[in-house]
């Protein structure tokens, strides 16, 4: 009951939301969530560090872009295509790096997304450095407008949560088990008859193709797309957000995306400091607060719910307050 | 458990080089020893028996601070090992040769016999080394994990007999090989012995445990369960039998 | 279609390329060494190139030594600076995930290239040609220093590989890293060896720093893009073998200075090309040992 409680707090509070914050940057949180989410899919529940998820994200947001541009395709079509298009590259990336294990897989995508970066920077239809302008929101189901700001806000919080929902149930499918198991335990996979490399390769198609709908969502918000969204500071910073948030968590990416982009906001105007400031989070979490923000709170709520076990019922208000955050 | 092997060590005169007490070991979250009691004098031979899993390699690695998580107490030549790192405890003198032999394919023969730094006075010269394993002069600049296994398990036991160890910990010397190396290896060891060196020999072959040793200690479950002088293991080699489930 | 090619454009683009694979040769040959023994990926290699070249920089225009005092004291510097990091920061880690490593790696990268951008911008800061002038060969002009970084860059990785293949020292390392735990269980002090093995690869990248300093500008961003090209080397070379990454390095220098001449346009991802293909065709990498897929 208080489950159904609170996700229909957080409904409301998402639903009442753009009155009372500016649209625009909710927006590119969602996008974000949904880009760490399949960030966290990947590394979080699969133990693949991807340094190149970049490449789905600005690259679906050229797709998604383009699509919008050059036709009349409706919008979510557009960005369902961006999403399949990041799909169809992470087949062929995957395809060609699983065979190499571990920490060297993080190398490879990320050269592998500055060759696409390159080929971006220069192929035609980008539009090069100055990337793609003014990409039309086209009709909703070819229907409805929605080229207004506070229209199109339900928009992107209908599918963020639909990605979400999707997310949640990957992790919590017999699939998603397995994805768990590879990470936790190769060798005991194969002993089970499957092919750990297949598992993989199938959790990084569905991850790109998430990044690529995120993408390509940015694409639909901002109404352009650049080459910096497909750049490599941008698989550095979903890698960050998903850590902050908390590897392997439901909720955590949410927080994660959140918190940086907030952060980004507020340190617009002081130039390099955003990047220091990134390096400095970056350490502090792998150093001390390697569960990050949603893990650390798990944790803590353990500690208050033994804690109280021992000493009878005193702390459990604040056990309650720590399960309502989590 | 403990008074056991206190009955068993009191009496005679040479003076415990290693004593262990209480020892217990971690890999991450699972305890695989549970209390090992056993002391090793000053120029014996003695080995640990027990069936796979008991935890004998565990010991020497305990021992070596290769398993870093461990309590008890474990004091070789008056000092204290527990909470040294293995280079540390490497240094006080004690030479391991592990259960995998763990020749290193990048390097030579010659290099992997010239790995290990003299740390102190007293080890075999080179002469003296090359005299007790004449194939490894004959095949020096082959790679070494070309040579046979025999071969392999007899340069991982050379290695550490120049550096000036006197105590020398040699994890299953006779697994995998053929009887006839086998027996080379035993005689190596006597001689070994009889130079003065101290070894702990972890066996699961009795036959081979039963030639060169002077006291046995049987480990079940990460615990000493008997400790038997080579002689009471030739009068009652039932009662090992049934530990060892042979 | 090739007529526009003079001996003069195609000779220049080969010894540019071999230039560039100087560089590519040096940086994967740091990457390699660490990562062998370690298990970390340097992500902070291309802060630590750049910061070789920064702090020749700051050697020249505050305590007025130039380039050759610099080419020692600069990638001893950054050495130090990348000891202090392992021994703090990187060690610790050690016995977590090895992704933990990596990321650390990264944060550092982006503290240092973001303070120097702070405190110096965007915009590169000129250093002097050592050894101007150069030697008309008949069908090109050869800049003496250009003939200098290539000299030196390839007595450079002669000596670290007979140093690693023809020593004791070599012979430590290389049994660290098949099996760390056996040598230090022989009384060698692996961590320590972790710490300067760490800054030898440091002092690499910072020395390859000081040598491009007079070629390219001085720049915040001079090493994070040159970095990726390298994992790129290195991916294509096998992570195993530490020749196999100079050899690499400087084979694909020579590739990308060719297709400079016949395919500008393909230049700036032929390398990468060469990875997709190589990860294709061998897997495991070039020149992977056994160990190394």
């Amino acid at each position: 009951m208080p489950r159904l409680l609170l996700l229909a707090i957080i409904a409301a509070a998402a639903l009442a939301a753009p009155f009372y914050f500016y649209s625009v940057t909710l927006m590119t949180i969602m996008c974000f969530v949904v880009f760490a989410c399949s960030f966290n899919l990947l590394l979080g529940y699969t133990g693949l560090l991807c340094f190149g998820h970049a490449m789905f994200f600005g690259g679906a947001a050229y797709v998604t872009g383009y699509l919008l541009k050059t036709t009349s395709l409706s919008t979510e079509l557009a960005v369902l295509a961006g999403g399949a298009a990041a799909g169809v590259l992470g087949a062929l990336i995957g395809f060609l790096t699983m065979k190499r294990q571990g920490i060297q897989f993080a190398m490879i995508t990320l050269a592998f997304s500055q060759f696409i970066y390159f080929v971006f920077l220069q192929a035609p239809f980008t539009g090069g450095e100055d990337g793609m302008q003014a990409i039309p929101r086209n009709a909703l189901f070819g229907v409805v407008d929605i080229t207004s700001n506070l229209t199109f806000y339900y928009v992107v919080l209908a599918i963020t949560a639909l990605c979400v929902f999707v997310y949640y149930r990957v992790v919590h499918s017999p699939y998603g088990e397995v994805l768990k198991a590879v990470r936790d335990n190769q060798p005991r996979v194969e002993s089970l008859g499957l092919d750990p490399e297949k598992i993989k390769l199938v959790a990084f198609i569905i991850s790109a193709a998430m990044a690529g709908i995120a993408g390509g969502m940015k694409a639909t918000v901002y109404q352009f797309a650049t080459l910096t969204d497909a750049s490599w500071p941008i698989s550095g910073e979903v890698i960050l957000m998903t850590l902050l948030g908390g590897l392997g968590t439901l909720t955590g990416p949410v927080f994660g995306a959140a918190i940086i982009i907030l952060l980004n906001d507020y340190l617009a105007g002081f130039g390099e400091w955003a990047l220091v400031s990134q390096g400095v989070i970056f350490l502090v979490v792998i150093v001390f607060f390697r569960r990050g923000f949603v893990g650390e709170l798990a944790a803590f709520k353990r500690y208050l719910a033994r804690r109280s076990a021992r000493h009878g019922t005193a702390a459990a208000p604040g056990a309650k307050t720590a399960e309502a955050r989590g | 458990m403990s008074s056991l092997a206190i009955s068993k060590t009191a009496p005679t005169a040479a003076p415990a080089m290693l004593s262990i007490q209480d020892l217990n070991s971690w890999y991450a979250e699972s305890k695989v020893l549970h209390g090992m009691t056993f002391d090793v004098r000053e120029g014996e031979l003695l080995t640990l028996i027990g069936r796979n899993g008991a935890g004998k390699t565990t010991t020497l690695r305990s021992i070596m601070g290769i398993v870093r998580k461990r309590a008890g107490s474990i004091v070789f030549s008056g000092r204290e090992l527990v909470g040294k790192r293995t280079y540390e405890i490497a240094r006080l003198g004690i030479g391991y040769c592990p259960e995998e032999r763990a020749i290193f394919s990048s390097l030579s023969v010659r290099e992997n016999l010239f790995l290990p730094p003299v740390l102190r006075e007293g080890g075999l010269s080179d002469e003296a080394l090359y005299e007790t394993f004449p194939n490894l002069r004959a095949r020096g600049g082959s790679q070494g994990t070309k040579l046979s296994g025999g071969e392999q398990q007899m340069l991982a036991i050379a290695r550490i007999l120049r550096t000036g160890s006197r105590l020398l910990l040699l994890d299953e010397p006779s697994e995998g090989l053929a009887p006839v190396v086998v027996k080379e290896i035993g005689e190596i060891i006597k001689r070994l012995k009889a130079q003065g060196f101290t070894i702990v020999l972890v066996e699961q072959n009795l036959r081979f445990a039963r030639q060169v040793a002077d006291r046995h200690v049987v480990v079940e479950n990460g615990a000493v369960v008997d400790i038997l002088t080579n002689d009471e293991l030739a009068a009652d080699m039932g009662r090992v039998k049934t530990y060892l489930g042979v | 279609m090739f007529e526009g090619i003079t001996s003069q454009l195609l000779f220049g683009q080969v010894l540019l390329g071999l230039i560039n694979g100087s560089f590519y040769a040096m940086l994967s040959m740091g990457l390699a060494i660490i990562f062998g023994l370690m298990n970390v990926v340097n992500f902070t290699h291309g802060a630590q190139y750049m910061l070789g070249a920064f702090v020749a920089w700051l050697l020249l225009n505050f305590l007025g030594l130039g380039y050759w005092p610099s080419l020692v004291i600069a990638p001893l510097v950054v050495a130090v600076f990348g000891m202090v990091m392992e021994r703090f920061l990187l060690r610790p880690l050690q016995n977590l995930d090895h992704l933990y490593g990596l990321l650390a790696t990264y944060a550092v990268a982006l503290i240092v290239e973001g303070l120097v951008r702070y405190q110096y911008g965007s915009t590169g800061l000129p250093y002097d040609n050592p050894i101007p002038g150069g030697i008309n060969l008949g069908f090109m002009f050869l800049p003496y220093y250009r003939l200098w970084v290539v000299v030196f860059s390839i007595v450079t990785c002669v000596a670290t590989w007979m140093l690693i293949e023809h020593t004791k020292l070599g012979a430590y390392l290389r049994a660290a890293n098949e099996k760390p735990q056996i040598v230090e269980a022989f009384g060698i002090n692996v961590p320590k060896m972790m710490t300067l093995t760490y800054g030898f690869g440091v002092g690499l990248a910072a020395l390859s720093g000081v040598l491009a300093a007079p070629i390219y500008q001085v720049s915040p961003s001079m090493g994070s893009s040159l970095m990726i090209v390298v994992f790129a080397v290195v991916v294509i070379g096998g992570m195993g073998s530490i020749v196999g990454a100079a050899v690499t390095g400087y084979m694909l220098g020579v590739v990308e200075g060719l297709t400079k001449v016949f395919y500008p346009e393909a230049a700036s991802v032929v390398i990468f090309l060469f990875m997709i293909v190589s990860l294709y065709l061998r897997p495991a990498g070039l020149f992977a040992s056994k160990e190394s897929v």
